[in-house]
């Protein structure tokens, strides 16, 4: 045997606790790993569970394995074990972490998994500072599937998918992800060692006690890329892979530190206790009012069936009209919907909703023929005019009726609104000038409710104290036009 | 306590954290974004994760480590984001892990539109991911079913070790109605298969890999054991004027509450209409339109996607009634007139008398 044999290096330690003692979730051969001889895995397996003997965090321990000829390092490590999506592992990781930030993960991953279909998920679980421990193993091949090139793969190296090298114009350059991570701010400490001889195998086992280490005192995170060798898919005896990783790919991917903030690195804080779960309707803000009218009793007589269409531009309020009205419905014990436009109907900067209110459940909340038309620009009522129900009323922002837009069948309330609330103070109170004239020619909703509704939709109190004002205006605007119908009828 | 009005999205996760959720991963996509931008606000308030992933796949692969870990999870998308979480559900429900998932849909294929469709209804319920398993998928059609068949939701996905999904509609989603919660939450509790980092939990192995071709098959056939217990005990739906009804207008979310109203004036003219909605897409609620197709005529499928409804409405009748089809797409909502035009030329050409006009034969 060479001196450089990795497994000479390996007998001089004890199998070490944080593996089983038999592998029995393994089909057969129970006391061997599946590895090739001279596979770096298994090597880069040892170095983990010393360390996690070391640092005495076996039951602390969640190892994410990832897909690649490490697929299995559940067979291995007799620590909680989860078993990734191809190249998820970090995402995985994130989350298994916050989930439980007492517990040490580790993400292990091949350079297919990581720097290939993974390259987001270890991207950004890097540039967040996940406080995970990554160990990412760089064989410059796909093994699993046989031999394909990988990110990693070395110019004119062959492989299945590169049969005649790999060729920068057609496959880019290898992917130095050390080099890449270390850009980010987040991350602690990023090494890249190698096994290509037993010097390199020393140090690398200690770069990967440093990054567990890391963890276990919050520091934030960390990755140890390790150049592995991969006899069976190179075709190389296993002395000769590992001086390839030496002579070759140290080239390429030149070992080092990339990346060490671990003198410096604050604990990350750990997450706030919970707060007791008789809290939590308060803090979802589900607690209820109790010194409004409970549901069970319906605060009006009046027959109420509201089918509401509220359209204008953005910005004109006319989301909240509608809302307040459902709320004021609502608080009036009515049943009540409110939906927003939506979709195709969403285009060039026009608003409207549907609202409905009545005492009887609401069927479909989509109000197609409305019984009251708000209107608050010239548009919106020759968009929805025609549909209103015969008997209806038509609130219309605007000076003048477009007598073309005019029907015998429904009511008419056209004023200019926007005026008229600038004059109160504010144009934007328009909306409200017009809720108040439907209120006036709906009757039935308690003013209480409306009031209530006020307050618990606009929480400026000069806002409250203007929009009752341009209620107020508008309830006055339509009994003059009331009137007008009466004296017709 | 007193009903709240709010959004469907809105009481999506308030629900949610009532029901013991303390974990969101999830990226925005509208009409979906408001159920990620409460979870933002309210996580990390009750003493939960909230993260906004790079991805739909980094989120659903993240929900895959949140519930390893043993946490009431859950993620909310539209179409396209539904589409790319497709490998993290297969790989979910391979590890029998519980997850919950809001889609609220939008229209497609491809980046369609933002606007409400149906057609995410295939990618769902039969499982858009790789291998053989089943998701189950709930239909809510208000703001109170939105926030009910969540925490129902996280029951069953516990239950059945599996992901669970609601799916709405653009409306359903962003429309405002009353809401009452439950008084009291659900506390977060560690099942017992979870690998939590504790000497207790050390044991314990989440994969979707088994490499022996009769383990993969012992594995399959249990999930399915657990499917077929969901379809004998959790299908749901909502049937209404169907005891003397000829004809059954089936239709799920929003497109139930227009057949409701349809239905509603049908009566009025003296035409026997019904609505059945199914309230759970799967399991589907087959024995219930087996139990209408004794009396009914026809069944009229309304939907706002192709056909997607109405594949599964024909497995379940098998052939014993008729079935026929409307649907709008893109965005566009089946309206009450064009349904209610619909029905009565349905009735018409069937023959089918009015309840006033068999009267007057009567009398006659
Ligand atoms: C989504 C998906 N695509 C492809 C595969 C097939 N696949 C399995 S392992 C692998 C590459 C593994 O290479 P690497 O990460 O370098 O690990 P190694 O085997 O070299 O240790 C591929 C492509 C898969 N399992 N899933
Ligand atoms: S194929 Fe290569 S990476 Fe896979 S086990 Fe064998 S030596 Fe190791």
């Amino acid at each position: 045997m060479s001196s450089e044999s990795i497994a000479e290096y390996e007998v001089a330690y004890a199998k070490p606790k944080a593996f089983y003692e038999r592998y029995e979730r393994k089909e057969e051969l129970q006391h061997a790993t599946h590895y090739c001889p001279g596979c770096g895995h298994g090597t880069v397996h040892k170095m983990l569970a010393r360390a996690i003997d070391d640092l005495g965090i076996k039951d602390r321990t969640i190892l994410v394995g990832p897909v690649g000829c490490s697929v299995f390092t559940y067979y291995y490590f007799d620590v909680g074990n989860v078993q990734a999506a191809h190249g998820r592992a970090s995402a995985v990781a994130t989350a298994m972490k916050r989930s439980h930030p007492g517990s040490v993960v580790v993400s292990y991953q091949g350079d297919g998994d990581l720097s290939a279909i993974g390259s987001a998920e270890i991207l950004h679980a890097a540039n967040r500072g996940e406080n995970i421990t990554v160990i990412f193993v760089n064989n410059a091949v796909y093994s699993m599937t046989g031999g394909q090139a990988a990110p990693t793969t070395l110019i004119g190296q062959k492989t299945t998918t590169t049969p005649d090298g790999r060729n920068p114009l057609n496959e880019g350059y290898p992917l130095r992800v050390s080099e890449l991570l270390a850009t980010l701010e987040a991350p602690v400490y990023i090494e890249r060692v190698g096994l290509g001889d037993n010097k390199q195998v020393a140090h690398a086992d200690r770069a990967i006690r440093r990054a567990m280490e890391n963890q276990v005192r919050g520091l934030g995170f960390s990755l140890i890329e390790v150049l592995s060798p991969c006899p069976t898919i190179w075709k190389m005896k296993p002395v000769d892979a590992q001086r390839w990783v030496r002579e070759e790919m140290e080239k390429t991917f030149p070992l080092g530190v990339y990346r060490d903030r671990t003198k410096d690195a604050t604990p990350r804080p750990m997450p706030k206790t919970a707060p007791a779960l008789e809290a939590l309707p308060g803090i979802l803000g589900i607690d209820g009012d109790e010194d409004l009218a409970e549901d069970a009793v319906c605060a009006t007589d009046a027959a109420i069936d509201l089918r509401v269409r509220v359209a204008g531009f953005g910005g004109q309020g006319v989301l909240l009209l509608g809302e307040v009205l459902a709320e004021a419905g609502l608080d009036a014990g009515l049943e009540v919907s409110w939906l927003p436009s939506y979709g195709p109907e969403m285009r060039s900067g026009t608003s409207n909703c549907h609202v409905r209110l009545a005492h009887e459940p609401i069927d479909s909340p989509l109000v197609t023929a409305p019984n009251v038309l708000i209107a608050m620009n010239e548009p919106s009522l020759r968009k929805f005019d025609a549909n209103v129900q015969p008997g209806g009323w038509v609130i219309y922002n605007g000076e003048e009726f477009p007598p073309d837009c005019a029907r015998q069948d429904v009511h008419v309330l056209a004023r200019p609104f926007t005026q008229i609330a600038d004059a109160l103070g504010d144009a934007r109170a328009a909306n409200m000038v017009m809720l108040g004239a439907l209120l006036e020619m709906t009757p039935g909703l308690p003013q209480a409710s409306i009031d209530a509704a006020l307050r618990r939709l606009v929480k400026n109190p000069k806002w409250v104290e203007l929009d009752e004002c341009a209620l107020t205006r508008g309830r006055e605007l339509a009994r003059e036009v009331l009137q007008e119908v009466l004296q017709e009828v | 306590m007193r009903k709240q009005l709010m959004k469907g999205n809105e009481a999506i996760v308030r629900s949610a954290i009532l029901a013991g959720c303390r974990a969101f991963y999830g990226y925005p996509i509208t009409p979906a974004s408001e159920i990620t931008e409460a979870a933002a606000l309210y996580l990390p308030q009750v003493g939960g994760v909230f993260l906004q992933a790079e991805s739909e796949v980094a989120a659903i692969n993240m929900l895959y480590g949140a519930s390893s870990a043993g946490v009431r999870c859950m993620t909310a998308s539209s179409g396209p984001g539904i589409s790319l979480m497709q490998e993290g559900i297969s790989y979910m429900a391979g590890a029998e892990l519980p997850c919950v998932i809001a889609d609220i849909t939008r229209g497609g294929p491809g980046l369609g539109n933002i606007a409400s469709e149906q057609g995410d209804y295939h990618q769902v319920v039969k499982g858009g991911g790789n291998g053989n398993y089943r998701t189950l998928v709930l239909a809510p059609n208000s703001a109170q079913e939105m926030a009910d068949l969540t925490a129902w939701a996280f029951d069953l996905a516990d239950r059945y070790r599996n992901p669970v999904v609601v799916l709405a509609d653009g409306f359903v989603g962003q429309m405002m109605e009353p809401v009452a919660f439950p008084r009291s939450a659900v506390a977060p509790r560690l099942p017992g298969w979870a690998v939590a980092g504790t000497q207790e939990s050390r044991g314990n192995l989440i994969t979707s890999l088994h490499m022996e071709a009769n383990a993969l098959e012992a594995h399959v056939r249990k999930l399915e054991t657990k499917y077929r217990e969901a379809e004998r005990n959790e299908t749901r739906s909502e049937a209404w004027c169907t005891e003397d009804a000829e004809i059954v207008l089936v239709g799920y979310g929003i497109v139930g509450r227009i057949l409701k109203a349809v239905t509603a004036e049908a009566r009025a003219e003296g035409l026997r209409v019904g609505v059945l909605r199914p309230i759970t897409l799967y399991p589907f609620p087959t024995a219930q339109f087996e139990r209408l197709a004794r009396r009914a005529r026809v069944f009229v499928v309304v939907e706002m996607s192709n056909g997607q409804l109405l594949e599964d409405v024909k497995l379940a009748l098998n052939g014993a009634r008729p079935v026929e089809f409307l649907n709008r797409m893109g965005g566009n909502v089946p309206s009450h007139d064009e349904v209610f035009a619909f029905v009565r030329e349905l009735a018409a050409r069937m023959g089918l008398e009015t309840a006033a006009a068999e009267e007057q034969m009567a009398h006659v």
